[in-house]
């Protein structure tokens, strides 16, 4: 960056006014985005309903099987706060990016971190109400057969959900209009999808694939829901799941940040 | 260039005029953009407490020159020190007021939805009344009062800038950076808005700059920068330039320089 001075102004400075990350301004970040979302609610209808509706359609294409509705249930149940919050993310700040706002807000004191974190707490929020009410679907009316706790299935369902924030934030960058952002949506989440082991198990796959579906987050995160689908209590591969899709999306989020350039051209 | 790191004492508050250090100091000021040098290593300096007017055609390196100062441009060489700090300095974002072209407000938010988020960001640490009282102060001084509570997407274009307008007026900054606030408002708001921006350069000692492409507008400044194709024209106010161009309006001594422009760029042949 090529600031045209930068000699003896940091020595005695008053400490400046936007730190990397500031309690205040990221939960106003988070307020001013749901607040948003509130004037939109048939935004909010179609991010409850639609997971629900699937579920529904899911249980009754399995009608004759219902363990393949177990399996396949349970990661979906993954997948979509994933996809969503990618989709409604990656416009969000795309949005913010084109309306000027975010040049607005990086003039101000308002550091990036602030910003980041304010859409995860926003989205993450959002994503454990879907959650909730779509895991509450299944459970209890379609009959979706889990022998774990349920929280474990809301708490990795809400890691997935940051994870698709974080993609989402990231991607944005490389979008120069809406319409790149959601060609996006295919390019990054359909190969997860069909890498992630809900259409066949992993280790039934060509061993190339097997290895790149190794290194993608969401094979994590279906994994993820399949321990608490199989397993009382909470099993190391579940905790090694959960800790590796937390890991992405911290690191994604931060990568996010980098792409937030105070300076553009 | 040094820094006035030994803060010179309450500089803000020096009457307008007298100020020693002027609000925004540029030497050999460059920036490009692309394949494109949109300023040409200019030299000019903004003076304290006053309205500073930026003119010139559409393209002419405006806004770059605004974006520059308020520290969002890229690729600016040259010095540039804006409040005693080099422009961009983390110090300088709760002191300077900006408003881009394009109103950069949320659509989806009302209009005291938005001031309120943008104040909280301004400064986190007042209490929710002394932030209602500041919201209501800016939607005041923009004339905003009766549509608060509207969806700033549901406004009119004029509304919906002085609602960008409203936000840099927040946290009384010491330097606003305008970009073309008036295009697009009709003569009343358009006189009203002159006569805000003469009442807080005199009342709270701000300093203003502001562009235009109305040359009528020019009327109203302290001083004017006048710009053409990426450089400085003249810099001077607007009685010494009609002066010195012997014209009878600001419009006409623009003229009289790009012809002058023109006329010396064609004997030095073809350098650009």
């Amino acid at each position: 960056m090529s600031t045209p001075t930068t000699t003896a102004v940091t020595t005695t400075t008053a400490p400046a006014p936007a730190s990397a990350l500031s309690v205040a301004r990221t939960t106003a970040t988070a307020t001013r985005v749901l607040r948003q979302l509130r004037h939109d609610p048939r935004t909010i209808a179609l991010l409850l309903l639609i997971p629900c509706l699937m579920l529904v359609l899911l249980r009754y294409v399995f009608d004759g099987s219902p363990r393949t509705f177990d399996n396949i249930g349970a990661s979906l149940l993954g997948i979509f706060p994933l996809i969503t919050m990618f989709l409604v993310t990656s416009i969000a700040t795309l949005r913010e990016r084109t309306s000027g706002t975010l040049e607005r807000l990086l003039a101000m004191p308002l550091g990036k971190g602030d910003l980041i974190a304010g859409y995860a707490l926003a989205f993450g929020f959002l994503a454990i109400i879907q959650s909730a009410v779509a895991t509450g679907l299944a459970v209890w009316f379609l009959g979706l057969d889990v022998t774990g706790s349920p929280w474990l299935l809301l708490l990795v369902a809400l890691l997935d959900a940051l994870l698709g924030t974080a993609l989402g934030l990231f991607v944005s960058a490389f979008a120069a209009s809406e319409y790149q952002a959601v060609q996006f949506m295919p390019a990054v989440i359909f190969p997860q999808l069909l890498l992630c082991g809900l259409f066949t198990p992993r280790s039934d796959m060509h061993p190339v694939l097997e290895a790149v579906s190794d290194v993608l987050p969401m094979s994590y995160a279906v994994d993820g829901m399949n321990e608490v689908l199989k397993h009382t209590d909470m099993t190391a591969t579940f905790v090694r799941d959960a800790l590796i899709v937390a890991g992405c999306a911290l690191l994604v989020l931060c990568l996010g940040a980098a792409t937030l350039r105070r300076r553009t051209a | 260039m040094m820094n006035y790191v030994a803060e010179s004492p309450g500089s803000p508050d020096t009457p307008p005029g007298a100020a020693p250090e002027p609000a925004v100091q540029a030497e050999a000021l460059t920036v490009v953009r692309g394949p494109r040098t949109v300023l040409r290593g200019i030299d000019f300096t903004v003076p304290r407490g006053q309205i500073t007017g930026l003119l010139g055609p559409s393209g002419c390196g405006k806004s770059t020159l605004m974006r520059s100062i308020v520290g969002t441009q890229a690729k600016v060489t040259g010095t540039l020190n804006v409040l005693g700090r080099p422009a961009g300095h983390p110090a300088l974002r709760t002191r300077i007021g900006y408003v881009t072209q394009a109103p950069s407000v949320y659509d989806d938010l009302t209009v005291r939805q938005n001031l309120d988020y943008f104040a909280a960001i301004l400064d986190p640490g007042r209490t929710a009344a002394t932030r209602r009282h500041e919201v209501d102060r800016v939607l005041t001084d923009v004339d905003l009062a009766t549509h608060a509570d509207a969806l700033a997407g549901n406004l009119s274009g004029g509304q919906r800038s002085r609602v960008s307008l409203a936000v840099a007026l927040l946290g009384t900054p010491e330097l606003l950076v305008l970009d073309e606030p008036t295009v697009g408002l009709d003569p009343v708001l358009r006189r009203d808005l002159w006569t805000l921006f003469h009442d807080i350069a005199a009342s709270r000692g701000a300093t203003l700059l502001i562009s235009s492409h109305v040359m009528d507008e020019a009327e109203r400044c302290h001083r004017l920068l006048l710009m053409r194709e990426g450089e400085v024209l003249a810099d001077d106010t607007p009685d010494a330039l009609r002066t010195r161009t012997g014209s009878d309006t600001v419009e006409a001594a623009f003229l009289h320089l790009v012809d002058e422009a023109v006329a010396t760029g064609r004997q030095k042949g073809t350098t650009r």
